[in-house]
């Protein structure tokens, strides 16, 4: 018994190459996720995040490097990945509410058709999360009644539904209104404080500054900083991140 | 219209007949159709090219060539059954390939953030279509596939040409050739027992369309 499992982190990625064509989106990206770790990766649009945040759970296939999932290389189709899914929770940018379902069938599909759960169970848990993310009095709704921010938290609670090792947030606040983008990141914030492993892609300085346990900047398709955030904030030390954080400011 | 009053009972008989086609031709078009688009969109790449590779040939065939081959030429391989299961098979065989692409264009039209949060929860491949994907393709699919069936109902004419015997078509010609009653008003008589099944048919298609957009 070399490492114990709390010290293995959880997610490892070495050398992660992504290719679209020509355009090469990730050049060789290395992350590393502790347990209880919340990661905030931020950068320019089209520096690659997103893409790397999609590589973890191999909605975007790689065409170099290696991933792992709690010491498990990613499976590359079948029955294996969907295993190794259920376990990874995501959150996407456009809610990608299941159209068709309430919110609460929403919310106990994966339990009960992946994991296998009574109904019954499924439900009362899910009513728990839904109430969690305040959204508990809008279960029998369809998708498109709600706000983006209450779809946003329905959709938080649909991944968390499946007790998740770690959470993808895939620019989870790009697609709302102002008003909106702060209950969602309470919920995040929530998530964080309660010890959730989470990767969030955002551009969210404020949250990033508050929750982030490890600023991860990338440019071109590259990590070109891992800092804490407060020493990102004030002092960053590449080049790019000193431009990125410049251009922010000026507004 | 004598010719047809005076001969009810046959006409009757080969609406009923030809009623029976229409609705074997319809479920087997229905299941190979789904089956085959299932195929198209599949992440296994033999699949893929399965679905592909029928598509192209049996859209792109004649449907009386098709129906030459599965009434003449499948005998010839010591295969026995009557004209008539040739015929629905024949049918079946060229009409899937058109169910397909309706049915591929409907889960084509299905946001792919869809099929993705599915995939996301853990769900298999046959789980999302089943479970996310399909459930929304139907609603834009009934169109569609509406103009395929009854397209295939006017082809069931030229399955009764194959002499599987007893339907409209051999009706009007037993009628013609046989007997010797004017063709005119046989034939028109034919079209409106054809129009006996497909007017209903596109009435009930009206209604599913109806029913799936207030669903939405």
């Amino acid at each position: 018994m070399g490492t114990t499992a709390a010290e293995q982190p959880l997610v490892v990625a070495r050398g992660v190459v992504k290719r679209f064509g020509d355009h090469a989106a990730l050049k060789g990206v290395d992350l590393t996720v502790h347990r209880g770790e919340v990661v905030v990766v931020i950068g320019p649009s089209g520096s690659g995040k997103s893409t790397l945040c999609r590589t973890l759970n191999r909605l975007e296939t790689v065409d170099g490097g290696t991933i792992e999932i709690d010491g498990q290389p990613l499976p590359a189709e079948g029955r294996e990945l969907a295993r190794l899914r259920a376990d990874v929770g995501m959150v996407f940018q456009s809610f990608n509410l299941f159209a068709h379902k309430t919110v609460l069938e929403n919310v106990t599909l994966g339990p009960v058709k992946v994991r296998r759960q009574p109904r019954a169970k499924a439900e009362q848990r899910a009513r728990e999360l839904l109430d969690r993310v305040g959204v508990g009095s809008q279960a029998e709704k369809l998708p498109a009644q709600l706000s983006g921010g209450q779809q946003q938290r329905v959709a938080i609670a649909r991944a968390l539904a499946m007790d998740p090792k770690v959470m993808l947030f895939d620019e989870p606040t790009s697609a709302l209104d102002p008003e909106m983008i702060n209950e969602v990141l309470d919920v995040m914030t929530g998530l964080a404080k309660d010890g959730m492993t989470m990767v969030v892609v955002t551009h969210e300085m404020g949250f990033a500054r508050r929750a982030a346990d490890r600023v991860v900047f990338m440019a071109d398709g590259e990590v070109a900083e891992v800092a804490e955030p407060e020493a990102f904030f004030t002092a960053p030390s590449s080049r790019r991140a000193q431009d990125f954080l410049s251009k922010l400011l000026t507004h | 219209m004598d010719p047809v009053l005076e001969n009810l009972d046959l006409f009757w008989g080969g609406f009923v007949r030809s009623l029976g086609i229409v609705l074997w031709a319809f479920a087997g078009s229905m299941v190979l159709g789904t089956a085959l688009a299932v195929c198209r969109v599949s992440p296994v790449p033999v699949l893929r090219a399965v679905g592909t590779g029928y598509v192209a040939v049996v859209r792109n065939t004649p449907l009386t060539v098709v129906l030459f081959l599965f009434a003449f030429g499948i005998p010839a391989l010591q295969v026995n059954a009557s004209f008539y299961v040739f015929g629905v098979a024949g049918l079946v065989v060229y009409t899937a390939a058109f169910v397909c692409e309706a049915i591929r264009s409907g889960i084509n039209a299905v946001a792919p953030g869809q099929a993705e949060a599915a995939r996301a929860i853990g769900l298999t491949f046959g789980q999302t279509l089943t479970q996310v994907v399909l459930p929304q393709a139907v609603r834009t699919v009934v169109p569609p596939l509406g103009n395929v069936q009854i397209a295939m109902v006017k082809n069931s004419a030229v399955v009764g040409a194959f002499g599987v015997g007893g339907e409209l078509f051999s009706v009007a010609t037993r009628l013609t050739s046989a007997q010797g009653e004017p063709r005119l008003p046989v034939y028109l008589g034919v079209a409106a027992f054809f129009l006996l099944i497909t007017l209903p048919a596109g009435a009930l298609l009206a209604r599913t369309e109806q029913r799936l957009a207030v669903a939405r």
